[in-house]
């Protein structure tokens, strides 16, 4: 019998418990057991960041965390960091300078450039480069994308 | 009315969905009692298979079915047809070899289906996947299309000898051997343009279900379009009544070409998911796309062009191999040919032209059409020969293009396309003078003073979009019609949906289509949204790809809307008491000319549809019309990227220190977008000529099948674009556009090679020029 | 891509995680921060039959000095490297090094020890550790053992480690004063093991090297000490001359395997300007 465990989390602020197997990613949790389908999988090895989410705080690859790892953790997703209001300014940038085409990245994509700002309110545009590049983006050839963070370290 | 919607940079209407979390993927979509499909695919390039045993499968845990190649050919299930017809060069057909949904007693490439596991969960599946015991005889393979037609070289289908599909010419060959004779110069060279891997960020996905209510399926699939999809699916591989089917292809991360095809994969789930009564969910994981997605490019080519002394083009020549890999693909044979030789012009006034394509089969992944599909490929022969003839006939890259630009339009190439329209002095002027190619030589200076090697590079690249004129297709051997439909609905309180056959998947038709619609209405852009990628809400498709949405979709939308106008013209007319010839709509207001007299749009919607006072004797109530439009001809967009690199010579590693792009779309709806696109498409082809490349070893085996080995650029590799555009509308559309998804991939690879081969000065490199190729060929350069 | 089923474990403590160990025998792997071990189990490369998950014991994280020692845990992260004051004002080689592993969230999970253990010459912390003179604190049921870096990384993903051991701390000497140092990586793409790598520390005496130590990423079936190099220093000026003759004694010894970042040639020329590269910035950091 394949092992599962019992496990609990915070999603986006409501605690949640479920009985989780062992070898399910956190991604496929929240895809498949929460239905908050907005954190996206891409490569499932690490590589592409389409299914970044944030685990206290730090933003991690869900394809590359157990679920059962998450037990105790706070977990943030697109759908919760935009419900909240932390990404509207990222946001409004990104809607204004294209920075998206397909969407598929652009959730992991906010993610890590929140991340940056949280840490480096004034980045450059090679940091910025540098922090959004363990994230594929195969449309915009990033440089809507690096316009779209650099108009918010300007401007707010 | 506010400032004009053509050629505003309207943020985009569909943003909000992707920007939280909400867009609808087909993974996203998760059907009740949904089950799950994981497919066996097979570890070699060539095998005969002995058997297949699927009892351990059957019998492990949630498994609720599994089916192999007997299943499906006792089913009955065609073969996955190819939709254009090739005609040799000795006036017999291509050869089409079966191409099964799943393999039947041979497999031709690593990543084949052999069998497919359907469970409860996607564990389930993928754990039964791995029970499923298949007994290969291992034959000998052949990767590389060089060795395909080799003697003695492993031969993959019994109709196809010398692994041969076609030999196909294009051209006067005796006219082009008669002025190589009297060439004072020829320039010649020998590349392979490289196998590349489209990697959408999402992978293929497909989820099948099937209703006993009505005997009718839904599929759910990550398509480019869907009804070429259906129509495939039906009528040639599953025999189904095409209205019982219907195909949905909801938010689409990224396709590039690689979702155009009708897949497998697609069928498969299709036809389970009534052999189980349950829907069937298909997502591949990245190493399944790597070996089951449609590969591009994969040419080797010998290419000649001939000038007299002064650096006139007289004539060009050109022989190429292209490999199609295992099967041929729902596109691929028209690729290598009719979007590829027919290309060879460039921009130029080369007289004659002959061009051999050679298709031939071997044991990798189909090949088929990714962004620029034949037309990157043609660019990179006549730009690489362009500025590798001008360094060895002593002229400057520039002048030897200008001396041989077109400049007459219409302009009859003789390769088949007549050019409506372009400028190309206007756009190389404008490149030249963005990139500063005044201040290269200062730069270079300084580049070398710091033991760098700096180098300069141009692509003057044209290509042919807006796919096509049905007939001209079809005389050419195109199984389909190409043109587009679109239809026009005015709810009662006019506000506006519009069907677009063209799907949407980034190119952001949801806002282009919208401000189209609300600028010839004259309505708010906030009244007009966008429906596209269902079979079930748009009454036809051919979907998008060859950079032809808003050239051919964008054009039947007006069509419709001129209709829509007429009708509402009419109806004003009615209602204002006034003669239909004297009713003018501008503004979002149907007006008695010459009078304050009117009526909004709103109020002759309104009227159609709540006919109180209406003409019932000459027309029908309601506000909707439809439209197909067929294109007259190709579109022409045309442009001049130049590149300027800095190269580390101990390392080989290539800095992109300056990109300067101008392109010609025709009119340009939205810059913004447009913009994207060239951005999106200029990363791309970065990648072909820097970082990308699709490697088979001898056995077939692929060993670039990762992200971590095939290598896409990443934010921090790619410099910031300068990009700007110049304008000769389009002759033939109503809007006088071209299209723009595909430019920046046509012709960044021959501008970065030309300037990474200025910069190391040598003649040729191979693509992709990754710091190992580039130190290499410093090295041999040295030793020489 | 989903990995074979396996029992999960998260021990609180080093002696639960060595009891489990022993319990459940060589069906066990260690999960650190998984970015190498998830990725093969999902390939079914691996497929371990329990998975002992050592990221909720405490006293494997942190970073510290005991007298002339700086003290890692084992699962202390790439990103607590990177925003240690102690680490950049006492061990900045270090800090440097772990700038160029992967990518910004892969250093959020991926650990110093996870790095060490694997065994991998791909992997940037062997070099480092070789350049640092580090040793491994190696805790098992028989309490812990000290081994050097230099000796500890026996050939491809095999090392000194036993399998009912654990890594839990890295001890690295705190380098002299005025110590240069320099991690000179070259790699086609962030998130890309290095084609070449070189980590160098650097004592100088006045004009002379007083000491250099030369780890060498991706050269070998495992990470390499460029002994050689390191003796024909000691007592050198930095100049053109010495700085060649360096990477000369530093290709010697590479054996790199070709893939597609290079062929062994290709690898072992840029082995040795990376070699020349760190030599150069650690010279240019060193204060005599």
């Amino acid at each position: 019998m394949e092992q599962a465990l019992d496990t609990t989390l915070t999603v986006n602020g409501q605690s949640v418990t479920r009985r989780i197997p062992a070898r399910m990613n956190l991604v496929d949790f929240l895809r498949e057991e929460l239905g908050l389908t907005g954190s996206h999988v891409g490569c499932e090895h690490g590589v592409c960041g389409a299914c970044t989410v944030r685990v206290n705080g730090e933003i991690v690859r869900g394809c590359l965390m157990l679920a059962v790892q998450a037990d105790g953790c706070a977990v943030e997703t697109i759908e919760g960091l935009s419900d909240s209001g932390e990404l509207a300014k990222l946001q409004k940038a990104f809607h204004e300078k294209n920075a998206l085409q397909c969407g598929f990245c652009t959730p992991g994509m906010l993610l890590a450039a929140r991340d940056l700002l949280k840490r480096n309110p004034k980045p450059d545009r090679e940091q910025i480069r540098a922090h959004i590049s363990g994230n594929y983006c195969r449309c915009t050839g990033y440089q809507a994308i690096v316009d779209a963070i650099e108009e918010v370290v300007a401007h707010g | 009315m506010g400032a004009p919607l053509i050629g505003a940079r309207i943020p985009r209407k569909e943003d909000y969905r992707f920007l939280t979390g909400a867009g609808q993927y087909t993974d996203d979509v998760t059907l009740p009692r949904q089950t799950y499909a994981a497919f066996v695919r097979s570890p070699h390039a060539h095998a005969k298979i002995k058997s297949v045993n699927t009892a351990k499968a059957k019998g492990a845990p949630g498994v609720l079915g599994v089916y192999t190649g007997e299943e499906i050919a006792a089913a009955k299930l065609g073969g996955l047809p190819c939709g254009w017809l090739i005609t040799d060069v000795n006036g017999q057909p291509m050869k089409e070899p079966p191409y099964p949904v799943i393999a039947q007693g041979k497999v031709r490439h690593v990543g084949e289906r052999v069998a497919v596991v359907v469970a409860e969960t996607q564990e389930q599946a993928r754990d039964a996947a791995e029970l499923v015991q298949v007994d290969y005889e291992v034959l000998q393979a052949v990767a590389d299309g060089r060795l395909a037609r080799a003697k003695g070289a492993p031969q993959l289908h019994d109709i196809a000898p010398d692994n041969t599909c076609y030999v196909w010419a294009l051209g006067d060959k005796a006219a082009v051997d008669a002025a190589f004779a009297k060439a004072a110069h020829v320039t010649k060279l020998d590349f392979v343009n490289n196998r590349l891997i489209p990697n959408a960020i999402e992978p293929r996905a497909a989820n099948g279900s099937y209703s006993r209510a009505d005997d009718s399926y839904t599929l759910y699939v990550s398509s480019q379009n869907p009804h070429v999809e259906r129509l495939l699916m039906t009528a040639f591989v599953m025999g189904l009544p095409e209205h019982k089917v219907r195909v949905v292809a909801p938010d689409v991360g990224g396709g590039f070409g690689s979702k155009i095809y009708l897949y497998g994969e697609d069928v498969v789930v299709t036809w389970a998911s009534k052999q189980l009564g349950r829907p069937v969910k298909w997502t591949a994981d990245r190493s399944e796309s790597y070996v089951s997605d449609a590969h591009g490019r994969d040419h080797h080519t010998i290419a000649e062009l001939a000038m007299d002394k002064d650096g006139k083009f007289l004539a060009m020549r050109v022989k190429t191999t292209a490999n199609v890999g295992a099967y041929l693909s729902t596109f691929a044979s028209c690729i290598p040919t009719i979007l590829y030789a027919t290309l060879l012009a460039g921009q130029y006034t080369t007289p004659v032209i002959h061009a051999e394509v050679t298709a031939v089969f071997t044991n990798t992944a189909p090949v088929d059409a990714y962004r620029g599909a034949g037309r990157p490929e043609a660019t990179y022969v006549v730009e690489r020969l362009v500025e590798t003839a001008a360094r060895e006939m002593k002229m400057d890259p520039a002048e030897i293009r200008r001396k041989n630009f077109i400049r007459s339009f219409p302009y009859q190439t003789p390769v088949a396309l007549l050019y409506d329209t372009g400028n190309y002095d206007a756009t190389m002027d404008a490149a030249q003078k963005l990139a500063d190619v005044a201040g290269y030589a200062a730069r270079k200076k300084a580049s070398e003073a710091k033991g760098k090697l700096r180098g300069l590079g141009y692509a003057a690249y044209i290509e042919a979009c807006g796919i096509a004129p049905s007939a001209v297709a079809g005389s050419l051997g195109a199984r389909a019609g190409l043109y587009e439909a679109g239809e026009v609905r005015v709810h009662p309180t006019g506000t506006v949906t519009v069907f677009t056959g063209s799907h949407s998947h980034g190119q952001g038709h949801e806002t282009t289509f919208a401000q189209v619609v609300a600028d010839r209405l004259g309505l708010p852009v906030e009244n007009v949204d966008i429906v596209h990628g269902d079979t079930s809400k748009i009454l036809f498709g051919m979907g998008t790809y060859g950079s032809r949405s808003i050239a051919v979709g964008g054009t039947a939308i007006v069509k419709a809307l001129d209709k829509i106008i007429a009708k509402g013209k009419k109806i004003a007319a009615h209602l204002l008491e006034a003669s239909e010839s004297d009713i003018e709509y501008a503004n979002g207001e149907f007006k008695v000319a010459g009078t304050d007299k009117k009526k909004m749009f709103g109020e002759v919607a309104f009227a159609a549809y709540v006919p109180h006072n209406y003409p019932h004797d000459k027309l029908e109530p309601g506000l909707n019309e439809n439209a197909f439009y067929d294109p007259s001809n190709f579109t022409f967009p045309a442009g001049t990227y130049v590149c300027e690199v800095e190269v580390d010579p101990e390392t080989g590693v290539v800095k992109i220190e300056r990109w300067s792009a101008v392109d010609d779309f025709g009119k340009i709806i939205n810059p913004m977008i447009v913009e994207g696109q060239v951005h999106g498409g200029l990363a791309q082809g970065i990648g072909q000529a820097m970082t990308e490349g699709a490697k088979y070893d001898s056995h077939g085996q692929l060993v670039t099948g990762s992200f971590m080995d095939y290598c896409i650029p990443r934010a921090d590799d790619l410099p910031s674009f300068q990009v700007d555009t110049r304008e000769t509308p389009c002759t033939h559309n109503p809007l006088g556009v071209k299209g723009c998804g595909e430019a920046g991939a046509i012709g960044a690879p021959a501008a970065l090679i030309n300037a990474i081969t200025d910069a190391l000065g040598v003649k040729d490199i191979p693509m992709p020029a990754t710091p190992q190729t580039v130190w290499r060929a410093l090295q041999q350069k040295k030793a020489a | 891509m989903i990995p074979a089923a396996f029992d999960y474990h998260a021990p609180r403590s080093v002696a639960d995680a060595i009891k489990l160990l022993g319990q459940l025998g060589p069906e066990a792997k260690l999960l650190a921060g998984g970015h190498s071990l998830l990725p093969m189990m999902k390939l079914r490369f691996a497929q371990p039959a329990h998975l002992v998950d050592l990221g909720r014991i405490a006293e494997l994280r942190g970073i510290s000095q005991v007298g002339n020692e700086i003290r890692i845990g084992a699962m202390t992260t790439e990103h607590e490297l990177l925003s240690s004051k102690l680490l950049a004002e006492k061990a900045p080689l270090l800090v440097e090094g772990a700038g160029w592993i992967a990518d910004p969230q892969v250093r959020y999970k991926g650990t110093i020890g996870g790095d060490i253990s694997h065994g991998d010459p791909a992997n940037d912390h062997p070099a480092l550790m070789i350049a640092l003179d580090a040793s491994f604190v190696l805790t098992g049921p028989k309490g812990e053992r000290v081994v050097k870096a230099d000796g500890y990384f026996l050939g491809l993903y095999s090392t000194q480690l036993a399998a009912d051991e654990i890594l839990t701390q890295i001890r690295i000497p705190v380098p002299a004063a005025g110590s240069g140092w320099s991690y000179q990586k070259l790699k086609r793409k962030t998130g890309d093991f290095a084609t070449a790598a070189t980590a160098v520390m650097l004592q100088m005496k006045g004009k002379s090297v007083a000491k250099a130590a030369i780890g060498l990423t991706n050269a070998g079936p495992t990470v390499l000490k460029a002994r050689e190099a390191e003796a024909y220093l000691a007592g050198k000026e930095i100049n053109d001359a010495s700085l060649n003759e360096a990477a000369r004694l530093a290709m010697k010894i590479c054996n790199p395997t070709p893939d597609q970042r290079g062929d062994a040639d290709y690898k072992r020329a840029m082995c040795g300007e990376m070699t020349r590269r760190a030599l150069q910035a650690a010279h240019a950091r060193a204060k005599a």
